[in-house]
């Protein structure tokens, strides 16, 4: 899950980790008023998108007075803002983070992130702040510095002094920068953090460390135990049909193609939109209906593909194991009822129960091709929508 | 012969009661697995299916002297099952249960340093060694008993690949999901070792996925040490960038966790890699055949 950047900095506020002063603001009057409160000379304009690259789209500027904070709020608000990270639609900014100006000294780079061979969270760290990781990664990977975290004991502070002076970070500014990379690593344990990425963070003339930008996202898997983050999700920055498809733990990620795919487990239902390519189709999307379904969910399923108007055809590819195959197949055939068939739909089932699966369709009545294999389905799915 | 799993283990269920646990916990029983007992906490003294019940997985191993587990639990309280079948020293704990948080599993991972326990899963369809012993929630009927190991990450596309082999002839010995998660307990190196050491498997079937590099890292292994031929399959070639990898995990790994760049790791060490899922059956049979052991593997 992920959180716009004012929410994260609140969230690190509370745990001690230095941000600067700000405030959210979802009108230009608002803006203004929030430069107002903050009563510092420079103020910075942030469109709040849950993307990168907002700088070099426009997306972020710095304001002399209030009359400059009014000018680009203006022009910031309602804007489309197009990314590396946004797609080639853009995200439209509805939100506006107004943050004092700091006296910047120099930019550095703090990350948390899960590295999976060794299954600990580590802290990544490199002078290069501003620019890219991964950029930094490729190019010049011995400025990147890691500790790798013992979950019992956490971060220690020899790890994050380690990584201050690895990054140069002067001596003037040591014990901040240490209580800013523990903190982090406590919010990141607390919150059930997925990334926590601070870049930059700065080093500014009044002698603090802060974190300038701030991107946090959380396992998705924890938010159950996380209500405060809960609160933070933004629907406005989510796909509807996603939004539609959590709401029925159901996993969904829309796609560009015309070929609709309803198949359980995320490696079948990678395969799936693997083997449609390869027979010279295009998924419309990825979705995995899980381990515990039941007919209504696979039935909101079928909805949820149905609804995407790009959609010329089904492929449902289910090999039950959990998942049992008169299941599914009474879910297919309770959706179709109720949304109303009128483009192809070739089903493949195998697994658990499949010949009671086969039977409920076939007795269905409905116009639904039966798929022997996955080749078969694939083939089959391709050629009737072309 | 096979690995982890056979006609001698000793099965219990940790969250018996709960209704997914049931419906495979009969499942397991009719394939012939030996479920000795189950546990849910408060629930002991009581029976289901046959089999007794028991509040800790410590009264239920000293009491029926089970040496694996299958874990049912739901997500928000697995790791502490997980832990507990650790703590009773189990030989197997096989971890069904998907959606456990993250930082739970990482901590796990800590607690089993040094202990005996092997750990499968989680988020994974559980161990087979056909006609011998089914742990999990695989439907059974599909495996053969033979000489291919097929070790996976997902739990639909193992079936898929096992439904491939048998329908052509190839039975395995023994056939392990190791999950999808980002932690998990045994990784493919493990599972790979296993079956090079295991005299009744000849070839292995490799399944991965896009994220991380444990694929990379298995093709090197098979590369160095395994002397049986490994056919492999990734799924997630036309998966879109970005969605499921985030930003600074990209930076661990290098760049690394692309369909594109494992089969090409996989194809440099030696693995021939199906071009799609619905020929994985079909190349390992191909190889089999140019390294004279399809005669020796056609089982049925």
């Amino acid at each position: 899950m992920n959180i716009h950047e004012y929410q994260g900095k609140e969230l690190l506020r509370k745990y001690g980790v230095a941000v600067p002063n700000g405030r959210v603001a979802y009108t230009v009057d608002e803006a203004v008023e929030a430069a107002k409160a903050l009563g510092s000379n420079v103020s910075v304009v942030k469109a709040q998108i849950h993307a990168g690259g907002r700088g070099k789209a426009g997306g972020v500027k710095v304001a002399k007075n209030l009359d400059e904070v009014r000018t680009y709020a203006e022009e910031i608000l309602g804007k489309t803002l197009v990314t590396h990270q946004t797609g080639p639609e853009g995200k439209e900014v509805k939100r506006l983070l107004i943050e004092e100006g700091c006296d910047i000294k120099k930019e550095y780079y703090v990350g948390l992130v899960l590295d999976r061979a060794t299954s600990r969270v580590t802290m990544m760290a490199s002078e290069e702040g501003g620019t890219e990781i991964e950029e930094v990664a490729a190019e010049t990977p011995e400025k990147i510095f890691k500790e790798v975290i013992d979950p019992v004991v956490g971060l220690t502070p020899f790890q994050a002094r380690r990584l201050a002076f690895n990054i140069n970070i002067p001596k003037e500014y040591l014990s901040k920068a240490v209580k800013f990379m523990l903190g982090l690593y406590t919010v990141f344990e607390e919150k059930d953090c997925s990334i926590a990425e601070i870049n930059p963070l700065v080093t500014t003339g009044d002698g603090d460390v802060l974190a300038l930008d701030a991107k946090l996202n959380f396992d998705d898997n924890a938010v159950f135990r996380q209500k405060d983050v809960a609160e933070y999700r933004d629907l406005d920055e989510e796909d509807e049909k996603e939004i539609e498809a959590s709401k029925h733990d159901l996993s969904y990620i829309a796609l560009d193609g015309n070929i609709g795919c309803m198949v359980n487990g995320a490696g079948l239902a990678m395969a799936t939109m693997d083997i449609i390519k390869h027979y010279g189709g295009d998924p419309a999307n990825f979705l995995d209906v899980g381990g515990g379904a039941t007919a209504e969910k696979v039935t909101e399923a079928f909805k949820i593909i149905l609804s995407d108007s790009n959609v010329k055809g089904i492929l449902v590819n289910i090999f039950g194991g959990i998942m049992k195959c008169d299941v599914i197949a009474e879910g297919v055939v309770e959706a179709t009822k109720q949304v109303g068939l009128e483009i192809p739909l070739v089903v493949r089932l195998e697994g658990t129960n499949v010949d009671l699966g086969k039977k409920i369709l076939a007795d269905s009545g409905l116009n639904i091709t039966a798929a022997e294999s996955m080749a078969d389905g694939a083939e089959k799915i391709v050629s009737s929508v072309k | 012969m096979s690995v982890f799993v056979n006609k001698d283990t000793k099965v219990i269920v940790q969250g018996i009661t709960g209704s997914t646990a049931l419906f495979h916990t009969k499942q397991m029983l009719d394939y012939g697995t030996k479920i000795v007992g189950g546990v849910t906490p408060k629930k002991g003294g009581t029976e289901v299916e046959g089999v007794p019940v028991f509040d800790t997985v410590q009264e239920a191993v000293e009491q029926t002297g089970a040496n694996a587990s299958v874990i049912y639990v739901p997500a928000p309280f697995a790791a502490d099952a997980i832990m507990e079948a650790v703590d009773a020293e189990l030989d197997l704990a096989i971890c069904i249960t998907e959606h456990i948080p993250v930082m739970d599993m990482v901590k796990v991972k800590r607690y089993m340093e040094g202990k005996k326990t092997r750990l499968v899963g989680p988020n994974c369809p559980g161990v087979i060694t056909p006609e011998e012993c089914k742990i999990g929630i695989m439907p059974g009927y599909i495996h053969k008993k033979g000489h291919i190991g097929v070790v996976s990450r997902s739990g639909t596309l193992t079936y898929e690949a096992v439904h491939q082999l048998s329908e052509q002839g190839f039975g395995q010995s023994t056939a392990v999901g190791i999950g999808g998660d980002p932690v998990n307990g045994t990784d493919f190196i493990d599972v790979l070792k296993a079956f090079n050491e295991d005299p009744d498997t000849e070839a292995v079937m490799m399944i991965g996925e896009i994220g991380g590099t444990a694929e990379e890292e298995a093709a090197e292994w098979v590369k160095a040490n395994m002397s049986k031929p490994v056919v492999g399959f990734i799924g997630g070639a036309t998966a879109p960038p970005g969605k499921r990898m985030g930003h600074a995990g990209a930076i661990i790994s290098g760049g690394k966790g692309t369909a594109d760049e494992k089969i090409k790791i996989m194809n440099d060490c030696g693995i021939q890699v199906a071009e799609t899922p619905a020929v994985m059956g079909e190349t390992l049979i191909g190889v089999l055949k140019d390294k004279g052991l399809h005669d020796k593997c056609k089982t049925h």
